[in-house]
């Protein structure tokens, strides 16, 4: 399958990621490369079949709805490592 | 003998008898490690204060009378597992000064068991590939020589196994990332079933096949860690309870075709951990009942004849024991690697969106925050991994999911089916661990596809959650050089127990 650069740039865009020009193309070439890999799949037969999303088996696995404290010295770790104001982590604006 | 060199079993016995000490080990290690890793560059983080404090801890609990397999034994980690306190990089420019505030849930386990942690050893960027070469900070080597790879992801535990810098060590395996690294290195690999350890503390990747397991020197060691690190955890709902797995194992035992099955009757089939040591099923094993299946598809007319020996041999010595070769066929084997390559990047863009900037891992200088999220992300991860991110966004877009996504996971569905069907008429299957031993480096890293064509024989067992091992299957020559090959024993989900049963009479 042939993408194009757009493609890509759409495709980064939707990833969040910052690219320059020749990485552009660089995945622009393996990405269609192995796209044009995958596409061996067509060839099998899937209408009747399920799909598999999971392998472990359980179903509905619940834990009661309690909030249970974190130890404060991992919360404390936790919260150190990004940027901080009085004692809540600090974002962006959204809006 | 070196006190490195020791097997977790040799050295227990000794730490019991009180012939040596745990700081004695723990030193002889450091010193290797000291010694030795400035070539093969196994470790990422080596902690040996807290090393050194932790086996005076368990010097004290063996001359109090307490008992454990893993009391006092040193082991490196993963770097993709988190250890409270002590950098978790992932090998990856992201997490470069990430400390890790709380301990994965087998940390704690073997903490508990009083295990030393040594440090924290290199891979794949994020896990992401099979020669460690995609690492953001450099490349492990292979022991057996210095111009190959380990393999990989989990290549700087299985190099530093294979060198002997630790008794044994932890690593993770999505998509072979444990078994290949093992048959190149030439140790014991082993990927238990998906659901058999908690994952609670490793950073996600594919989260539908990611396993967390083990990389020892003996078959018998890899029963001893199991055994700690094995069980149910609340913090993580895939994480398969004892009653589950008991019952999982007898509906198991139903679906065989008439005459099988009884080779592993007389194992302990009830799953728990903690009662009695996995080692001691070794000798549960009844070979005259026991049935070895060889899948056509792993034995095609292009593979390496040398490499077919050495697995055949495997299969005689099975044969010797008393067990029955049959061929079988898992006839999706072929759609194993483009089925791994659309799930996986597919869960990958997912599980790796949580590298925001925010609160963690690296951030940029950025006015607004779309800005801020392209920027941290773009220069924070390295190609392999933005590739897999970009390509797994791709199969799930609006307009090609169906193509891609859920066409992976219909083929998924054949491929499990293809391994229920085996599993009617055999006990195990025995295929090599990969096509080739180690490669050299920089031999394969400029195309990705041909990287991801590694995989071959390991995707199979973790699309289909079985647990499967890599065990040593000797050397073959390749331009006069001597280099480790390895055998993969695949079972049924839950029986890790009678597969290393058996796989122990062949190490």
């Amino acid at each position: 399958m042939k993408l194009s650069a757009e493609e890509i740039k759409h495709i980064a865009e939707l990833s969040r990621l910052d690219l320059s020009d020749e990485e552009v193309e660089k995945y622009r070439v393996e990405l269609g490369k192995i796209l044009e890999y995958v596409k061996m799949l067509n060839e099998v037969e899937t209408k009747k079949v399920d799909i598999t999303a999971q392998v472990s088996g359980l179903m509905d696995v619940f834990r009661k709805d309690e909030a249970k404290s974190w130890p404060s010295d991992e919360l404390e770790l936790a919260l150190s490592q990004g940027e901080r104001e009085d004692g809540s982590l600090k974002v962006k604006r959204v809006l | 003998m070196k006190l490195n060199e020791l097997t977790i079993k040799e050295a227990r016995e000794r730490l019991d008898k009180g012939e040596i000490t745990a700081l004695e080990l723990t030193n002889a290690c450091l010193k290797e490690i000291a010694l030795k890793d400035s070539e093969i560059k196994t470790c990422l983080t080596v902690c040996a204060d807290s090393a050194r404090a932790e086996a005076q801890e368990a010097d004290k609990r063996i001359k109090a009378g307490d008992k454990g397999a893993l009391l006092g034994i040193p082991y490196l980690c993963k770097d993709n597992l988190m250890t409270k306190g002590i950098r978790t990089t992932a090998a990856s420019k992201m997490l470069e000064n990430y400390i890790a505030p709380y301990d994965a849930t087998v940390i704690k386990h073997l903490k508990e068991a009083g295990a030393i942690l040594l440090g924290k050893t290199n891979l794949d960027e994020f896990a992401h590939g099979a020669s460690t070469e995609n690492s953001a900070f450099f490349v492990t080597k292979n022991p057996h020589d210095l111009s190959r790879v380990p393999g990989g992801s989990s290549g700087g535990s299985a190099a530093a196994v294979a060198a002997n810098l630790c008794l044994f060590a932890l690593g993770s395996d999505t998509g072979g990332s444990i078994r290949q690294p093992a048959s190149f290195c030439g140790i014991v690999g082993l990927k238990p079933s998906y659901g058999r350890i908690s994952r609670f503390g490793l950073l996600s990747m594919t989260s539908s096949t990611d396993v967390v397991g083990t990389f020892t020197k003996t078959v018998a060691d890899a029963a001893l860690v199991l055994d700690i690190i094995a069980g149910a955890d609340e913090n993580d709902a895939t994480s398969a309870p004892a009653d589950f797995i008991s019952e999982t194992k007898t509906l198991a035992r139903q679906t065989k075709t008439s005459g099988s099955a009884g080779a592993f009757n007389l194992a302990n089939s009830s799953g728990s951990t903690n009662t009695t040591s996995s080692a001691s099923l070794v000798n549960a094993i009844d070979f005259s009942q026991l049935k070895v299946g060889l899948p056509k598809e792993y034995f095609t007319k292009d593979l390496d004849p040398k490499v077919k020996e050495k697995i055949m041999a495997v299969a005689n010595k099975l044969k010797s024991l008393g067990a029955e070769i049959i061929n079988v066929s898992l006839p999706n084997t072929k759609y194993g690697i483009p089925v791994y390559y659309l799930i996986t990047p597919s869960e990958i863009s997912s599980n790796l969106a949580r590298f925001d900037g925010i609160g963690w891992g690296r951030a940029a200088k950025a006015d607004n925050l779309q800005d801020f999220y392209r920027k941290s992300r773009g220069a924070g991860f390295g190609p392999e991994v933005k590739r897999r991110i970009m390509l797994g966004t791709f199969a799930l877009s609006a307009g090609y999911y169906d193509a891609y996504y859920k066409k992976a996971q219909a083929v998924r569905t054949l491929i499990i089916n293809d391994f229920n069907q085996a599993f009617k008429q055999v006990d195990i299957i025995l295929t090599p661990t990969s096509p080739h031993p180690a490669f050299k480096i920089g031999a394969q890293n400029h195309d990705p596809l041909t990287m991801y064509l590694e995989d071959v024989f390991v995707t199979g067992a973790s699309l289909a959650g079985l647990p499967a091992l890599s065990i040593p299957a000797g050397k073959i020559k390749v331009a006069n050089q001597e280099l480790p090959i390895g055998a993969q024993l695949i079972g049924q989900r839950f029986f890790e127990e009678e597969l290393l049963a058996v796989a122990d009479k062949l190490n």
